[in-house]
């Protein structure tokens, strides 16, 4: 079984290239063309740690339906240079073409597939444009053998490349489009058709996260860089230049996340965003948070450790990491979205509920989630917004008031009457250090009544969510990224299943859990991870453990094909 | 205006820490009664040492961070309200040890905090270790052959990052260290305070500091910075103290 057979919905184009080649961007600009023309697409970006040289590779998968994964096998593949065709030989598809820098022809006639010289470097060198631009001419030969007119292509550039120079890639593309023409390179018989469509935008994961910090109305950013969170600190500091967010970069991580706390205490909506590593170095000033009852979020993206690991490879290895994070005991709130869509809600939700119910938030994303772009519907109105407890000013205040649902009022520094201490010790109401055993009980009891008062509302949230064949006995369970290969997997299996999402890890949706998986009589686990991090999760919270797992733990995300194969063969 | 919690004081009887208190305590009553600080915007933050002891002995906003963290938190807590007059109290094990680069970070940047330094040569709350502050030769339990390490002149190390106000006092003094505080608070920028305060427990330099102070002439060329840098640097026989160095710029929560 290949995408072949479903060829009439699933097309695949991949552009390699050297880095600083534009690799990326020629990806990101062929998503945005999709996007106008009502096609969904899934965009991957694969490069390895440097600046220059390297293979780097963005792949994109299109179709009139939603598209949750990209695949492997290539229709068109445009290379800027012969290794980038000898890397992707194998996924070509029978009657793929091949875009290529014309001087690396020549070596590659012996490969069997179909060359088609275009002259990128030259194109590009005869306009004056930028080297970075001449991918553009790839672009235009595809615009050609999918079937689009000269005048379309001309307005499909314009919109899609306005960020970067509108006319230049016009041309570009335009004499990409005329020479794949003068070529009598074969069209494709489904040509691509324009569409109306609900309004749409391609988006990544880390940027869908931005987003709904915005809409849920983030104050201050703290960040420290590091791949694949990088991104996101990049997109806030954009959007710092105008509004009334603030973007800070401070000297580490550590110094990140405690400006973030005492931002917070002055009464700022305050996030953090970095990668595992960094998020190990905050791990003391996350304990505080808890104990100091103060709202922060953490976007924390995922990469193959441990250590430094794979630095531009994904992973799902830190989920157990997270949810133990931070030494000593105290509630927490973990969401693992699987998509830029539910990455946007868990970023304006937790932004909101870190306010409502005084903890610190984690969102976990991952490389593969954090960095691949796909069209997607992001919708202010599903963000839930709550008030805040606030200090009536009618009695003295106390930061830390002993209340029925374990929630203290909030007040901030420079409101008249109130005195506000906040504390990394163990403390009495008002917020001095305190040793005494009964204090201390009552405090910790007092944290973890907002964990339990939070867990009662676990039914506003989609905490899990099902696909496919609900009435199945058999059920892939899965969480985070590998979300877009398993839909696109179970297009093609040879047998129905249940797909349950989980995607919050803490407070966990025991009861809600627990049904979706009853009367399953084969529960298949599938994680990218070696230990089964999901699985551990399951079975401490339900008792339930799953009969089969599928982990990748090569530091790559699954392919729906190869994934599909594997699942079949345990059905 | 009450000041004083309901908290037990817990440091050593004697120490010189309670003279520091009493110097802030004297420093926020003056500012408030002259009306130059409302009480309400002020934050008396803190590291984890015998120093981070005070927040939980004003009555006041305060905020307790972790330990070598207070610079960053100070930081975040400017950020968040520009209006409110931040203190960072900290020591030589805080924030010459554990948070070191959060100071010069601060400092650059030119964040509008006061630092006030406690500088008891030691880490006094966990029995007397060496810091990067106590002299050669310092014999505590974990350098039982005496530290092989020279101690850093922290105002030296702070005009070299480019504080915009540096001074140094002695605890014992306390309306020396008053003025001084009152004169950091109402800088408008990051001002640095390194406040020699005497471990009377595990390094009790009492005697040595009453012979060595010397306070700087009142007529001290405050706004040149290489006369700053060779004053602060004469500690061998007499130790300076006083304003050395003040100069205005943007500060960080203005340009960002």
């Amino acid at each position: 079984m290949t995408t072949q057979e479903n060829s009439q919905t699933i097309r695949t184009i991949g552009i390699g290239g050297a880095a600083g080649d534009g690799i990326r961007e020629a990806g990101l600009h062929l998503a945005e063309l999709f996007n106008i023309l009502g096609y969904q697409s899934f965009l991957s970006f694969s490069y390895p740690s440097l600046i220059r040289g390297g293979h780097n590779y963005s792949r994109i998968s299109f179709s009139k339906e939603k598209v949750w994964n990209d695949y492997s096998e290539l229709d068109v593949l445009i290379a800027l240079n012969a290794e980038s065709v000898r890397l992707h030989l194998h996924e070509l598809k029978k009657n793929a073409l091949v875009f290529v820098e014309r001087s690396y022809a020549n070596e590659l006639q012996d490969t069997g597939a179909t060359i088609i010289p275009l002259p990128f470097a030259d194109l590009a060198k005869e306009i004056n444009a930028r080297a970075v631009a001449r991918t553009t001419v790839g672009i235009g030969a595809f615009a050609y053998i999918s079937g689009l007119t000269p005048e379309k292509t001309h307005d499909l550039i314009f919109s899609a490349f306005k960020d970067v120079g509108d006319e230049v890639n016009a041309t570009l593309a335009e004499k990409g489009y005329l020479l794949a023409e003068s070529l009598a390179v074969p069209k494709w018989q489904d040509i691509l058709i324009e569409t109306q469509k609900e309004k749409t935008e391609v988006v990544d994961g880390n940027k869908a996260v931005g987003k709904g910090f915005l809409a849920a109305g983030l104050d201050f950013y703290f960040s420290y860089p590091m791949t694949p969170s990088s991104s996101l600190l990049h997109f806030l500091a954009k959007e710092s230049l105008g509004g009334k967010l603030k973007t800070i970069q401070p000297e580490d991580e550590i110094s990140a996340i405690n400006m973030a706390i005492g931002a917070a205490y002055a009464g700022k909506k305050a996030a953090v965003g970095t990668a595992t590593g960094g998020f190990a170095l905050m791990q003391e000033a996350f304990s505080f948070a808890g104990i100091s009852e103060t709202p922060i979020v953490a976007l924390v993206s995922q990469r193959q450790g441990p250590a430094t690991g794979v630095p531009t490879n994904t992973s799902q290895g830190d989920l157990q990491f997270v949810l133990h994070s931070g030494h000593g005991e105290f509630p927490r709130i973990v969401i693992a979205p699987g998509d830029p869509e539910e990455s946007y809600l868990a970023a304006g939700n937790a932004l909101d509920l870190v306010w409502k119910y005084q903890m610190p938030a984690i969102i976990l994303l991952d490389k593969h989630l954090s960095e691949s772009s796909q069209t997607a519907a992001l919708d202010s109105s599903k963000i839930i917004q709550k008030e805040a407890k606030k200090w009536s000013g009618e009695e003295e205040y106390q930061r830390y008031q002993f209340t029925e649902d374990g929630i203290s009022p909030l007040a901030f520094p420079g409101t008249e009457n109130a005195v506000i201490k906040l504390t990394s010790y163990e403390h009495d109401e008002f917020g001095i250090a305190t040793e005494d055993t009964v204090l201390v009980k009552k405090m910790t009891e007092k944290r973890f009544k907002k964990g339990e008062m939070l867990a009662q509302e676990l039914s506003l949230y989609e905490t899990v969510k099902i696909y496919g064949d609900i009435s199945s006995d058999t059920a892939i369970l899965f969480w985070g990224s590998p979300k877009g290969a398993i839909l696109e997997a179970v297009k093609h299996l040879k047998k129905q299943v249940k797909v349950v999402q989980i995607l919050w890890m803490e407070p966990f949706d025991t009861d809600r859990v627990s049904k979706e998986l009853a009367n399953i009589s084969k529960i298949i686990s599938i994680e990218g991870n070696h230990n089964g991090q999901l699985v551990a999760l399951l079975r401490e919270k339900t008792g339930i453990v799953p009969h089969h797992k599928i982990s990748r733990y090569d530091s790559k995300p699954f392919d729906p094909t190869e994934l599909a194969k594997k699942i079949d063969e345990l059905l | 205006m009450e000041l004083a919690t309901k908290s037990k004081i817990t440091w050593c009887p004697g120490c010189p820490n309670s003279a520091i208190l009493v110097s802030y305590r004297k420093a926020i009553t003056e500012l408030v009664t002259e009306g130059k600080l409302k009480i309400e915007n002020l934050v008396s933050a803190a590291g984890i040492g015998c120093h981070g002891k005070i927040t939980d002995y004003l009555n006041t906003n305060t905020f307790e961070a972790l330990h070598g963290r207070v610079i960053s938190s100070a930081t975040g807590i400017k950020l968040g309200n520009p209006n409110l007059r931040v203190v960072a109290f900290t020591g030589d094990g805080d924030s010459l040890s554990e948070g070191f680069s959060h100071l010069l970070h601060a400092a650059e940047r030119n964040v509008g905090i006061s630092v006030f330094l406690h500088n008891n040569e030691t880490f006094a709350l966990t029995t007397g270790q060496a810091t990067f502050l106590s002299p050669k030769g310092f014999k505590g339990p974990s350098t039982p052959g005496g530290s092989i390490d020279e101690p850093m002149n922290p105002a030296l190390i702070l005009l070299s990052v480019g504080a915009t106000f540096v001074a140094r006092t002695y605890a014992l003094d306390i309306e020396g260290t008053k003025k001084i505080m009152k004169a950091a608070m109402e800088h408008r920028g990051f001002a640095f305070v390194e406040i020699i305060q005497p471990c009377i427990t595990f390094f009790d330099t009492r005697d040595h500091y009453k012979e060595v102070i010397e306070p700087i002439p009142e007529d001290f060329p405050r706004s040149d910075l290489w006369a700053a840098i060779a004053k602060v640097r004469e500690v061998n026989k007499k130790v300076p103290v006083g304003i050395f160095y003040q100069m205005q710029k943007p500060t960080f929560e203005e340009k960002i």
